[in-house]
């Protein structure tokens, strides 16, 4: 998000995600935490591994610490923490929390239906 | 006197931050509790935002105490437009880094909770905001915002304690800011979280006009004002009228103001009202209150005073020109600005508003003389028992300004009908002075009458006296009284005539005695003349007979001699005269 695309590559960059295989996108995702909590670490392992299980190789995680950069903090709207921002594909989605529960970040991620389809709620 | 000792170290102990709002420092006391969170809540559109973008640009501006404005539901932008319709230019602020807006953008479908969290990035967030400016003051507005945005309340209530006492560690002043709740003071229950401080903001639809007020609810460990005060939403902010009647300490000047009628001034001891002392002119409709309202204003004006004059029924220039009729020029002063009408409807906003706007008038303006016309009109639509502490509360605040007040007030009926003294407002055991004007109806003409119901502390007449507006001006005329009645206007003019008719009659009749005495003094005068002149001729004709007697006796005699002679001698004669032998 450093340079805001133009409308007709945001529109393209949409069809494209709309029609093209899920392996072929490229997830921009920023994990902001505070400090050497143990919410962060948790945090940090549980994205990791989502990662590495589902997004092996195209994915682009960076993990921010906002109490050693607090001008993140305001910028990027972060409230609670650990949050975790998915910038790419569009659109943009926040989740909150120490990462423990996979299903609903898979769902969130748009993950859940290119591996099997959606368990019940339950 | 004890019981104010122990208060008074209290009030010491605890550090108070001024906000600068006008009144609200005087009913807290001296501020919100410095280091502390203070709440304000209450219903949409109450002020609340208002209240504490105040609070801080004052602090910015006049305590230097630079401040942080953390928003969750408007974007800097907007808050910074929005108060800028209000005359605070926070850009400028933001600027010299006296003020630090941010606005936390919350979205419920944003945000997918995964499991445990906490609200630290709030925290390192607003950390940050108060260390880049070495903040002292911290608005929160509102946090409410957060509970429909965050699904997990638990997690949040427990979070906002934790924000609350990490508040109070950082030793900031803070407001937050609540949505009137149902049930409870705030929506979302924020109170249990700040005990401190609560105020509360109103907004109440009396009648069809709206009144804010603002009270404080709750202050741990200082005295406050209690009670509900009206405060008005002006071009230069939020204006809390903290007159309270607590105190009766007036001081009482012996200086006394004529009230540009010198007959009037006559009745009231000779001098006029004392300086600062509220006159009521109370009458019915056309009895010439608003009249002589405008001619005490313009007599202070003479004097070289200043004097504000609220007009609720006539707009300025009509006032002006309906004066100028009566020989009283008001544009003069107002060009000269010694005088400020004021003229608005009373139905533009509730009593207490009128009386908070009256208050900064008065304050900004600093009038010697204050004249309402009427305040009748303005307790239009608030019952009486409501009427009566706010307008005292106005009197008050006029006493202690030691400004001298002219309220005029109309009373219901034609006067003659039901008794005038019954239809006041309540407010006449406010006042010092009290005249009432009448019509009297009598003879086919109705004719104003005067007279001083009341006048504390000076000698003043009891006599009623004919009102007479002319050309010239206002005068007091003396009423005639016949068989026990009042009479004015023409019928005292005929019994005037009347009494001079009467008058010359009698005049005539006396003169007319005094005639018939003189003209029988006269007549006597001739009576004497004639019985004198009669006498006269008495006298005349006896003396005439004697003289006639003696005549006939000396011929007599005569006529003897010259007979002796005749009969021969001469020397007889001698014989003759020595005697008859």
């Amino acid at each position: 998000m450093k340079k805001k695309p133009p409308m007709s590559d945001n529109v393209q960059a949409f069809l494209d995600g709309a029609t093209a295989a899920a392996d072929e996108e490229r997830y921009v995702l920023r994990l902001y935490v505070t400090g050497h909590t143990p919410l962060s670490t948790k945090a940090i392992v549980r994205i990791r591994k989502i990662c590495e299980e589902h997004l092996k190789g195209r994915y682009d995680l960076e993990v921010m610490d906002i109490s050693q950069n607090p001008k993140l903090a305001a910028s990027e709207q972060i409230i609670a923490a650990p949050t975790l921002i998915k910038k790419l594909p569009l659109p943009l989605r926040r989740f909150i929390g120490d990462m423990s529960q996979t299903e609903r970040i898979l769902l969130g991620l748009d993950l859940q239906k290119t591996e099997k389809s959606p368990p019940p709620q339950s | 006197m004890k019981r104010k000792k122990y208060t008074a170290p209290e009030d010491v102990t605890l550090p108070k931050t001024p906000t600068g709002i006008e009144g609200l420092d005087e009913i807290t006391g001296g501020g919100l509790p410095t280091g502390r969170p203070t709440l304000i809540c209450g219903g949409a559109g109450c002020g609340k935002t208002l209240l504490a973008m105040e609070f801080l640009m004052r602090g910015a501006m006049l305590y230097d105490e630079p401040g942080v404005y953390m928003m969750f539901e408007e974007s800097a932008a907007e808050l910074a437009a929005n108060v800028r319709s209000l005359g605070f230019k926070v850009e400028a602020l933001v600027a010299r880094k006296k003020i630090v807006l941010d606005h936390v953008h919350i979205e419920r479908n944003e945000f997918e909770e995964t499991g445990e969290y906490n609200l630290d990035g709030l925290f390192i967030r607003l950390g940050h905001a108060i260390d880049s400016i070495g903040a002292k003051r911290v608005v929160l507005d509102t946090l409410e915002a957060l509970f429909s945005g965050l699904p997990n309340h638990s997690v949040l209530r427990a979070e906002l304690r934790r924000l609350f006492r990490w508040l109070k560690d950082r030793g900031v002043t803070a407001i937050v800011t609540g949505e009137r709740g149902e049930a409870g003071l705030t929506r979302y229950g924020l109170e249990e979280y700040v005990a401190d401080c609560v105020i509360v903001l109103d907004h109440r639809v009396e009648g069809q006009i709206s009144t804010r007020r603002l009270r404080v609810l709750k202050y741990r460990g200082t005295t406050h004002g209690m009670n509900e005060y009206p405060f008005i939403i002006t071009a230069n902010g939020i204006s809390v009228m903290p007159i309270t009647s607590l105190r009766l300490d007036h001081p009482a000047g012996v200086q006394r103001v004529s009230t540009g009628v010198p007959r009037l001034d006559e009745m009231l001891g000779g001098k006029g009202v004392f300086r600062g002392s509220s006159v009521l002119v109370s009458g019915s409709p056309g009895t010439g209150k608003s009249s002589l309202a405008a001619k005490f204003v313009e007599t202070a004006c003479r004097r070289g005073e200043r004097a504000l004059l609220f007009a609720y029924e006539e707009s300025a220039t009509q006032i002006m020109r309906n004066m100028r009729s009566i020989g009283i020029d008001l544009e003069t002063w107002v060009k000269k600005g010694l005088l400020e009408i004021h003229a608005s409807r009373p139905t533009l906003q509730g009593l207490e508003q009128h009386l908070v706007m009256m208050h900064d008038m008065v304050c900004a303006f600093r009038p010697a003389v204050v004249a309402v016309d009427p305040i009748s009109n303005l307790t239009l639509e608030d019952t009486e028992a409501a009427v009566k502490p706010t307008l005292m509360r106005l009197i008050d605040f006029l006493k202690q300004k030691q400004v001298t007040a002219v309220f005029t007030s109309l009373t219901s009926g034609s006067g003659a009908a039901s008794s005038p003294e019954d239809s006041q407002v309540g407010v006449s055991s406010l006042m010092d002075v009290w005249l009432l004007m009448r019509n009297n109806e009598f003879n086919g003409e109705r004719n104003r009458t005067l007279y001083v119901l009341k006048a504390r502390g000076m000698h003043h007449s009891n006599q009623v006296r004919e009102f007479v507006l002319t050309a010239a001006g206002i005068d007091l005329l003396d009423v005639c009284v016949l068989d026990d009645r009042v009479l004015t206007g023409s019928a005292r003019a005929t019994q005037e005539a009347h009494l001079a008719a009467a008058a010359e009659l009698r005049g005539q009749g006396h003169q007319h005695r005094q005639r018939q005495l003189a003209s029988k003094r006269k007549a006597v005068d001739a009576k004497i003349a004639a019985m004198r002149a009669e006498v006269d001729a008495e006298e005349e004709e006896m003396n005439l007979a004697i003289k006639q007697e003696l005549m006939q006796e000396n011929t007599m005699r005569q006529n003897a001699t010259s007979m002796a002679a005749s009969r021969g001698e001469l020397g007889n004669k001698h014989n003759l005269s020595q005697g008859k032998p």
